[in-house]
């Protein structure tokens, strides 16, 4: 069996007397590509939150490689290997695209100065390494500059620099084009292909289920659903058990699926 | 978008790619060093083009007078201790925050300068004394902002009273005359002339030299603008927030200390006033200097051009002929043109 990378046990988060999250139960292992889908309000962001380390969980516990750890951050999160590309990109929009590539990760030598020319030469091979390259702009052009296509580019040569072991892709072709999705589809399986993992979240159902070998579905706080691919045997399914979720009873033909008490893990 | 978006599946011998040779690789319009270096430091060069045009307007008007040494040399004694605060309040307000605690800093700091040098201490040590209650109280005002979540504008005007009110509690108005300074190596080092310069402008230039390098080339200028720019991603992206605003504030305590001491030194006299007729000024010398208010950019060399400009206004308008009542109608003058100049001249990306 893959190497256990990530494993969440019985994570809760609450704001006050409100639950975002309420006793979740979530592994990643090396170089699978998780789905997560849930509706609005169903603990995502919040659930990524806590993996990229901004935000701590209330209670619960969170293995790295079967290791707990201590002391969780968003800095622990990247040591750990786990890189993350936002919602809304987490872009500093005035800065280059090489100090966007480096934020929170700066090449520095002697006293902290920066490598500037390391930097440089690294951030133009990761963006060819992505496909990522252009006759009108440079790694020291302005994010602000760039359309909402380039950005995700920057993000995400930001998130595979290290050779993080998971990358998190929070709701990553949301107002992207069709060939803009095609090829953050591209990436996932190249990152795939290459050994690591991915957690892929999405509104579009359809492109979860076209790229994910395992699907993780949210509900309210809680995984109402975890299904490997072979379990399901079309995106239909999957809405179908979403429905059935949100409206028990309400809604025929739905458990296809397979039994979310028996699969969940 | 397509276009720019294109795999990349360019046979390798397509690209004259080089490896170790990056630069090359990217062809774009400003690929010229020249335009290149407008476009990096137009800002910075927006500031030098209002202070070559107020001069020529000046030596227009009494050509004769700017010729004459004196008037620059008085004011390169004085624009050293601008000099000192402006540039890092040009971090500050990079970081997105303001700091106008600074002036009683500067009183507080060069008090301890000057009962240490009283007490018949080396003045080295008071310059160390100084340096020590800069960072401290840096630190306490950097505190209150960060961690007491308060906004900056108003905790450190606070602050400033605060500051300012013990000192003038504690001394009741008594200034200290320092004149065993004048026999001192602190003194010949820091604030004597070589070859009629007054010698604070070299260690001015020296702090700016090394505050533009902070700014562009060190971790702690890349995450000061980031954090300025983005607080949430550079949060995200796992930079401690909270510790770099607070290092922005100790940085401006340690440039008022100096600030503070040298004004000392060149007067010989600590007055518990010392650093408050400095407020305006510097504030106006970072935005006419063309670091814009919202933070995430700024320039270094362009707040202390602009501290150069605001320093020749008073000078040059008497030096020109006009009456002293024409200064602050000048002042005024420089700073909406300046603002105006900057506004065309940079755009804000979102």
């Amino acid at each position: 069996m893959a190497e256990r990378l990530i494993e969440l046990r019985d994570i809760s988060k609450s704001y006050g007397q409100v639950y975002a999250l309420g006793g979740v139960n979530l592994s990643v292992d090396r170089g699978e590509v998780v789905g997560l889908i849930g509706d609005n309000g169903a603990g995502k962001s919040t659930l990524i939150k806590i993996l990229s380390g901004v935000v701590k969980p209330t209670s619960g516990e969170i293995l790295i490689r079967g290791q707990p750890v201590t002391g969780w951050s968003a800095a622990r999160s990247r040591d750990a290997g786990i890189e993350t590309v936002f919602q809304d990109r987490a872009l500093a929009v005035q800065q280059t695209i090489v100090r966007n590539i480096f934020m929170g990760r700066e090449l520095t030598g002697f006293l902290g100065w920066l490598k500037v020319n390391k930097e440089i030469e690294e951030a133009s091979r990761l963006m060819r390494e992505i496909g990522f390259t252009s006759k009108v702009f440079t790694p020291q052009s302005i994010v602000g500059q760039l359309s909402g296509g380039e950005r995700q580019g920057v993000a995400i040569a930001r998130a595979i620099y290290k050779q993080a072991d998971l990358i998190i892709l929070d709701e990553p072709t949301t107002a992207l084009s069709l060939t803009e999705t095609a090829k953050v589809f591209h990436f996932v399986r190249q990152v795939r292909a290459s050994g690591r993992s991915i957690l892929f979240i999405g509104h579009n159902i359809h492109h979860v289920f076209d790229i994910a070998d395992r699907f993780v579905v949210l509900d309210r706080g809680k995984v109402a659903l975890t299904a490997d691919r072979s379990q399901v045997k079309s995106a239909e399914d999957l809405i179908n058990f979403m429905e059935d979720v949100a409206h028990p009873g309400g809604l025929p033909g739905l458990h296809d699926a397979g039994d979310p008490e028996q699969r969940a893990r | 978008m397509s276009k720019t978006m294109e795999p990349d599946l360019q046979e390798p011998s397509a690209g004259i790619s080089r490896p170790g040779n990056p630069r090359k690789e990217w062809k774009h319009p400003s690929d010229h060093w020249m335009r290149g270096f407008i476009l990096d430091n137009r800002a910075a060069l927006g500031t030098l083009a209002v202070f070559v045009v107020m001069m020529t307007v000046f030596m227009i008007a009494n050509p004769t007078v700017f010729t004459t040494w004196y008037l620059y040399s008085s004011v390169l004694t004085t624009l050293p201790v601008a000099l000192f605060v402006v540039v890092p309040l040009v971090f500050v307000v990079t970081c997105g925050e303001i700091d106008l605690s600074f002036p009683a800093t500067m009183g507080f700091a060069s008090w301890v300068f000057a009962l240490v040098v009283q007490a018949g201490y080396d003045p080295f040590l008071g310059i160390a004394a100084a340096i020590a209650t800069g960072t401290l109280l840096g630190f306490l005002v950097g505190s209150l902002v960060v961690y007491g979540g308060l906004s900056s504008l108003i905790a450190t005007l606070g602050m400033n009273f605060l500051l300012r009110g013990l000192i003038q509690i504690i001394n009741e108005g008594r200034s200290t005359a320092l004149t065993s300074l004048a026999d001192s190596w602190a003194y010949k080092i820091f604030s004597s002339q070589l070859y009629g310069i007054p010698v604070q402008i070299f260690w001015a230039i020296g702090f700016v030299v090394l505050s533009a390098l902070l700014y562009n080339r060190h971790r702690f200028g890349a995450q000061v603008k980031v954090v300025g720019d983005n607080p949430d991603s550079a949060q995200q992206m796992g930079i401690d927030v909270k510790r770099v605003r607070v290092k922005v504030f100790v940085f401006v305590g340690i440039g008022a200390a100096i600030a503070g001491t040298f004004s000392v030194m060149i007067n010989f006299t600590w007055w518990p006033t010392a650093g408050d007729g400095y407020l305006l000024p510097v504030l106006a010398s970072v935005f006419v200097g063309g670091t814009p208010t919202w933070g995430g950019i700024g320039t270094v060399v362009g707040g202390a051009i602009g501290a150069v400009t605001v320093s020749f206004i008073q000078t040059g308008v008497v030096a020109a002929g006009l009456s002293g009542f024409y200064v602050q109608f000048f002042n005024g003058l420089i700073i909406i043109l300046s603002l105006l100049g900057h506004k065309w001249n940079q755009a804000r990306y979102r």
